[in-house]
């Protein structure tokens, strides 16, 4: 084999794998634009979340240390909520609050702050896994979503908990909104929480209330929370897909 | 193949060109289908780090003090790309941090657009793709390893002997100085090449996986061993970015070895399944021992040394 015939081979070879990996990547675009193929893609999201949750049950998130919180929990999405509603309610330091409990329960509630705190607490140093890939630590306290829920009896119909928000991060005019089924709802870790660090939760964490659904990522534990609707289904709210950013195509499961 | 010719022989007259079937065609399959799934996830799994191009060790990251990170700085009216490895600092511009793209303007993100899936910033899709992808990979994995150790590929081809490992340094010689293997030696992997794909498949790739699985907020509440044993979420994801360099390299020196070896034949022996091997002619007198010859030398057989 002279040399020659090995060198214009080579260099065959080398445009054929640069033309395949040019018309690869090309196709790769191509397809991310096809709603069809990202649906087939988006199949694996509840493969994700019947195998994640079989394999681990009802076992609550790792709880830390005081010496590991984080000294700044990094916030992110809404950090200065400037919707008239919020503003209002900020500017006397949220004391005409009401949480909202409403939709699929026999008794709609309305907390303030007050009495969130009066009730029952639960108190645990977890860790914020946002979307992006970087992590913080934190301490938080609030009322679990089961003890208000079983306040207000959620009805036989009911399938998910939406959280309604103040923050329109859009910037047109919408709110900020999450869901998530009953199983997350009851799970002990899920607090409404008030209190972040041992003092009120800061604006841009989310005052005056925020949920903490520790198996999920940032981005599926909503802050500045007015309203937990009970509802059989969340394809007529928004976007349909059951919250702000899987309106934008995040997965609606978020928990890997 | 010109290196193997020894100087006092001619090799059409002292050997000959046999074709046997190297690859079974599942393992051909399955081969292509790795790469496939390699490919998305290398693509969307930098898609995924671009949205916080920074990494760390421990539970929680220490923003001021990544291990690994690419910005974007501005200098003037320019963007020039930073990477910063510990407290070293360095102009990564047209590679990491800031790099052209598509229309050859200057933009922050941590690879090139062609590197990405998609190729312009969007994490949702990348993660789409990335979880996909995850899936048809691990399965394809254990199909490879039943089929492996169904078909003995395993216990045949891949397992270190004791031979393996006495001729480890020989095999080093013989890869510095280009001096291909014949016969059968040729159609089976040398121990360096076993050593490689062992390491890939029972070290690299648990190690992807895993930490993978760790970076998951859910599999965390049962994970929690592994956590501890490595540091933390964010040790979890140094790991895993570290274990796709790991793979990447493996690529690399995996397609440079099938060029050296030749790649037509290579790529014809994983694409066909058959491998033409130079055998020493029966009598014909070797300057160094003719290795022994299979027991039916029949063109095409299926061949024992996968």
């Amino acid at each position: 084999m002279s040399s020659g015939i090995q060198l214009s081979r080579r260099r065959l070879l080398r445009v054929a794998a640069a033309g395949t990996g040019m018309s690869l990547l090309a196709g790769c675009d191509a397809l991310s634009g096809k709603q069809g193929f990202m649906d087939v893609l988006a199949s694996t999201e509840p493969l994700n979340r019947r195998v994640q949750r079989f394999l681990t049950g009802d076992r609550l998130a790792e709880e830390f240390a005081p010496s590991m919180i984080s000294p700044v929990f990094r916030p992110n999405g809404s950090i200065d909520p400037q919707t008239p509603e919020y503003l209002a309610l900020k500017a006397n330091g949220f004391g005409d609050y009401r949480l909202r409990v409403r939709g699929l329960v026999e008794r709609p509630l309305e907390f303030s702050l007050e009495a969130l705190r009066s009730l029952p607490t639960r108190t645990q140093i977890t860790r914020h896994d946002c979307v992006e890939g970087w992590s913080v630590i934190g301490s938080w306290s609030g009322v679990p979503l089961a003890t208000l829920l079983d306040a207000a009896r959620v009805r036989p119909g009911a399938r998910y908990v939406v959280f309604h928000c103040f923050d329109d991060l859009a910037g047109d005019g919408s709110r900020y909104y999450e869901s998530i089924d009953l199983v997350d709802a009851y799970h002990p870790q899920t607090i409404a929480a008030h209190t972040m660090n041992g003092a009120p939760v800061p604006v841009s964490n989310g005052a005056p209330l925020r949920m903490r659904i520790e198996r999920k990522l940032g981005y599926k534990q909503p802050k500045y929370v007015h309203t937990i609707e009970l509802v059989d289904g969340y394809a007529r709210l928004a976007g349909g897909k059951g919250g702000y950013w899987e309106d934008a195509g995040y997965d609606w499961y978020g928990g890997i | 193949m010109s290196s193997i010719v020894a100087p006092d022989i001619t090799p059409t007259r002292k050997y000959e060109w046999r074709t046997i079937l190297r690859h079974r065609w599942p393992l051909r399959l399955m081969h292509w289908i790795n790469l496939l799934c390699m490919l998305a996830m290398v693509g969307s799994g930098l898609q995924i780090l671009n949205a916080h191009p920074a990494l760390y060790w421990g539970e929680a990251s220490h923003f001021d003090t990544p291990l690994l990170a690419t910005r974007t700085v501005v200098r003037g009216d320019e963007l020039r790309g930073e990477t910063r490895i510990g407290s070293a600092r360095f102009d990564t511009t047209g590679v990491l941090g800031v790099s052209a793209d598509a229309n050859g303007k200057p933009t922050s993100a941590v690879v090139p657009g062609w590197a990405m899936i998609p190729g312009w910033r969007d994490l949702a899709t990348g993660r789409r793709w990335h979880f996909f992808f995850a899936w048809a990979w691990v399965i394809n994995g254990l199909c490879y390893l039943a089929w492996s150790l169904a078909s003995r590929h395993l216990k045949r081809d891949l397992a270190m002997r004791r031979v393996d490992w006495r001729s480890i340094p020989r095999s080093i010689l013989d890869h510095l100085r280009f001096h291909h293997p014949v016969g059968d030696e040729a159609a089976r992997y040398n121990p360096l090449q076993k050593l490689a794909y062992l390491a890939v498949i029972f070290v690299l790739t648990p190690l992807i996986v895993v930490t993978g699985l760790s970076m998951s907020p859910q599999m965390d509440t049962g994970m929690g061993w592994f956590l501890a044993l490595i540091g933390g979420r964010q040790s979890a994801r140094t790991l895993h970015f570290l274990a796709m360099a790991s793979f990447v390299l493996f690529a690399v020196v995996h397609v440079v070895m099938v060029v050296y070896a030749g790649p037509i034949n290579e790529m014809r022996s994983m694409i066909t399944g058959r491998f033409r091997v130079h055998y020493p002619r029966v009598g014909a007198s070797v300057s160094e021992p003719a290795p022994p010859l299979p027991a039916e030398g029949v063109p095409e057989r299926e061949n024992p040394h996968e």
